[in-house]
């Protein structure tokens, strides 16, 4: 497996990884040894536990080059993704399609002086020298092997940047499709959101399968949140049921700044995300909301790591999840609190709702405090609706399958409500809604 | 209009109701009174399916129509409506939400068109008024961190616009001051007709000042020991009801 895809790396490699500049191409070398060495992770790995990546590991996945297989299929047309756009269409959009920049399908509008949204390829091209520095630094290829397999073959992808004290009113939206000509290919992709000094900005990323093959996007995303600076990161993760998904967003976040995400996950065959956000400086506040929807034999797995490197910080978890069918949720939590990190404010929740028999859940936390004047506290549930909501509803008259629909719904509205974007809440709800199948 | 004949129900082994009869005709209101623990709250549930109880023997009938072979949603739709004792908080849905969604289920299962939002809102403002309340209550999820008598307003509200045939009002005076019995009381006032009837259930006197009642039934032990006029009741808050049940009562706090 590993000498296919070293063949692939040489290949890549002497195309010149994405025509980016010599230095890059040796990050990439560095990177794809570290994934050759590695290998992809067993059950064996603590970190892996509960969730097998073995079908991926014995794929041989075709990538450092087109993701099309060239048998052609219809070409992704703005119909096909009017369901995953999500915000106003005014909003900045760049969409990729099975890791390829689609520009006919984005996009650009004027943006606010000091912003910009471009391609990491159109980076590459204007700055080689900038991104042969910042490549891979924050979301370093020692985190994971799919991250260093990811900063391996990564050619593509979306690069934000916000100046020092810009506010950007409108999120920009960046879109991952997969199609079915990319059957068979890995899809890696970087994201990469540089929010400076006391700058605001808002941004969505979505991944999305158009079609229902087994598409695998291994994806690393990298935000930077600057000193005093304010950002909210919605991610959204919505493929086919069968699906590979295995994401990493690494934040780093500067004194005073806030940071918030949500992220919605769908699910797929294996949909794995970790999150790591390391609070470097005093005064800084992060909120992780999450919510994951598991059907039919999907396997959702998110992981959260907070570090709380420096005193004075506050962070807030909430995520929750809505299992049906025989899906599976992992969901594992950790805090890192050092020993300098006095004053560290840390809560952490952990809901799961059970729809069905045959739901799983594998939920835990995992807080290391070294400091000991904090205040850090976890808890994570397992249950059905509580049958005192079901007959409050049932007694007004709502039959006892809408009760089911209206008291998920509820349970899933109560942490989208955290969302502190307008249009991006009333969208998410919308989306979330229609999934559980509620009317308006 | 509602027929309750040799009703027994327990929770699990526990039996809590031992045979209860009792009659309710149209536009009548009847206060069912007790000590705590005498079943009276559990009476008001079984009559709206509580799924925690199970009717052992009897019958109770709705205009002809056998009561306990319903699920609380058939019942609800056949004109029941049970204001309950402990309102449930439903994080996550607004009341809008909530009361637009029960009245449209009780139209479509009675065969009408369901109401769009906007003309639901007019209803709405209108039912609002008997309450006291504006329009901002309805954007606030259902009973979530509501005080004990905004709970009670709520459920009274949720009467007004569901318009039941039969009402029961579980211990809704509990832990409301004077002036939300009032709004309470007036609410249930404003919603009688001759074609409609209310069973009050309260362990105090104190709200039949407001509701006054045709008729009050005492219940001990799961049987109703005592009937009479409105002037029981007043007996009752003179005299507590030791001397129904044989039991000296704990001083009320």
């Amino acid at each position: 497996m590993t000498a296919a895809y070293l063949e692939a790396f040489e290949r890549f490699a002497g195309n010149g990884g994405g025509r980016g500049p010599a230095g890059l191409v040796a990050r990439r070398r560095e990177a794809f040894e570290r994934f050759a060495k590695a290998g992809f992770p067993t059950a064996k790995d603590e970190e892996w536990r509960f969730t097998s990546v073995a079908p991926i590991a014995r794929t041989a996945w075709r990538t450092g080059g087109p993701a099309d297989d060239g048998s052609g299929g219809p070409a992704v047309t703005a119909a096909d993704l009017a369901p995953y756009r999500f915000g106003g269409a005014e909003w900045c959009t760049l969409v990729f399609v099975n890791g390829r920049f689609a520009p006919g399908l984005s996009h650009r509008p004027t943006l606010p002086e000091g912003v910009t949204v471009e391609t990491l390829a159109e980076a590459t091209a204007r700055d080689p020298a900038q991104v042969e520095r910042t490549y891979a630094r924050v979301a370093t290829p020692d985190i994971t092997p799919f991250s260093a397999f990811n900063a391996a073959f990564a050619d593509d992808g979306a690069v934000v940047r916000v100046a020092a004290g810009v506010e950007l009113t409108d999120p920009v939206h960046l879109l991952y499709v997969t199609t079915e000509a990319g059957a068979g290919a890995a899809v890696q992709v970087r994201t990469v959101v540089l929010v400076e000094r006391g700058a605001r900005a808002q941004f969505v990323e979505s991944y999305a399968g158009l079609g229902s093959t087994a598409s695998f996007h291994n994806v690393v995303t990298e935000v930077v949140v600057g000193e005093g600076a304010w950002v909210e990161h919605t991610r959204i993760q919505r493929e086919s049921q069968a699906a590979y998904h295995i994401g990493l967003t690494q934040v780093e976040q500067g004194r005073d700044s806030h940071y918030r995400s949500f992220s919605l996950a769908e699910g797929g065959a294996i949909a794995r995300h970790d999150l790591r956000a390391r609070l470097s400086g005093e005064n800084v506040e992060t909120l992780l909301y999450g919510l994951y929807l598991g059907r039919g034999n999907q396997l959702v797995d998110n992981h959260t790591t907070i570090f709380h490197d420096y005193p004075n910080c506050r962070s807030w978890e909430v995520y929750k999840g809505i299992l049906d069918g025989r899906s599976h949720a992992v969901f594992n939590g950790k805090v890192f609190v050092k020993p300098e990190a006095q004053k560290t404010d840390a809560k952490q929740t952990n809901r799961n709702l059970l729809l069905s028999e045959g739901a799983r859940v594998d939920t835990k936390p995992q807080l290391e405090i070294f400091a000991d004047d904090v205040k850090c506290t976890h808890g994570a549930t397992v249950g059905r609706i509580d049958e005192s909501a079901f007959f409050y509803l049932q007694s007004r008259g709502i039959p006892r399958a809408e009760a089911q629909r209206v008291l998920t719904y509820a349970f899933a509205a109560e942490v989208v409500n955290e969302v502190a974007s307008a249009p991006v809440r009333a969208a998410l709800d919308r989306l979330v809604a229609a999934r559980l199948g509620i009317e308006g | 209009m509602l027929e309750i004949t040799g009703l027994r129900a327990a929770a699990g082994e526990n039996e809590i109701l031992r045979g209860i009869n009792l009659r309710v005709r149209a536009g009548e209101i009847h206060a069912i009174m007790g000590p705590n623990g005498s079943g009276k709250s559990t009476l008001a549930q079984v009559l709206a399916g509580h799924p925690a109880y199970t009717v052992t023997s009897g019958t109770v009938t709705l205009d002809g129509q056998d009561l306990l072979e319903l699920e609380p949603e058939e019942r609800a739709q056949a004109g029941v409506f049970l204001a309950f004792q402990y309102p449930v908080e439903i994080a996550g849905v607004t009341n809008a939400y909530f009361l637009r969604a029960a009245y449209n289920a009780l139209r479509k299962a009675r065969g009408l068109e369901e109401l769009d939002p906007i003309d639901f809102l007019d209803l709405l403002e209108e039912k609002l008024k008997l309450v006291g309340w504006g329009p901002e209550i309805m954007q606030r999820a259902v009973n979530s961190g509501f005080s004990g008598g905004e709970k009670k307003r709520n459920e009274i509200l949720q009467m007004a616009i569901l318009e039941p045939k039969l009402a029961i009002l579980d211990e809704t005076d509990s832990g409301l001051d004077i002036d939300a019995l009032r709004i309470v009381a007036d609410g249930v006032n404003a919603l009688r007709r001759p074609d409609r009837a209310t069973i009050v259930v309260t362990h105090y006197q104190r709200l039949l000042n407001f509701i006054i009642p045709d008729y009050v039934h005492v219940l001990v032990e799961g049987q109703i020991v005592k009937s009479g006029g409105k002037e029981l009741a007043l007996e009752l808050e003179a005299r507590g009801y030791e001397w129904l049940t044989g039991i000296p009562e704990a001083a009320p706090a």
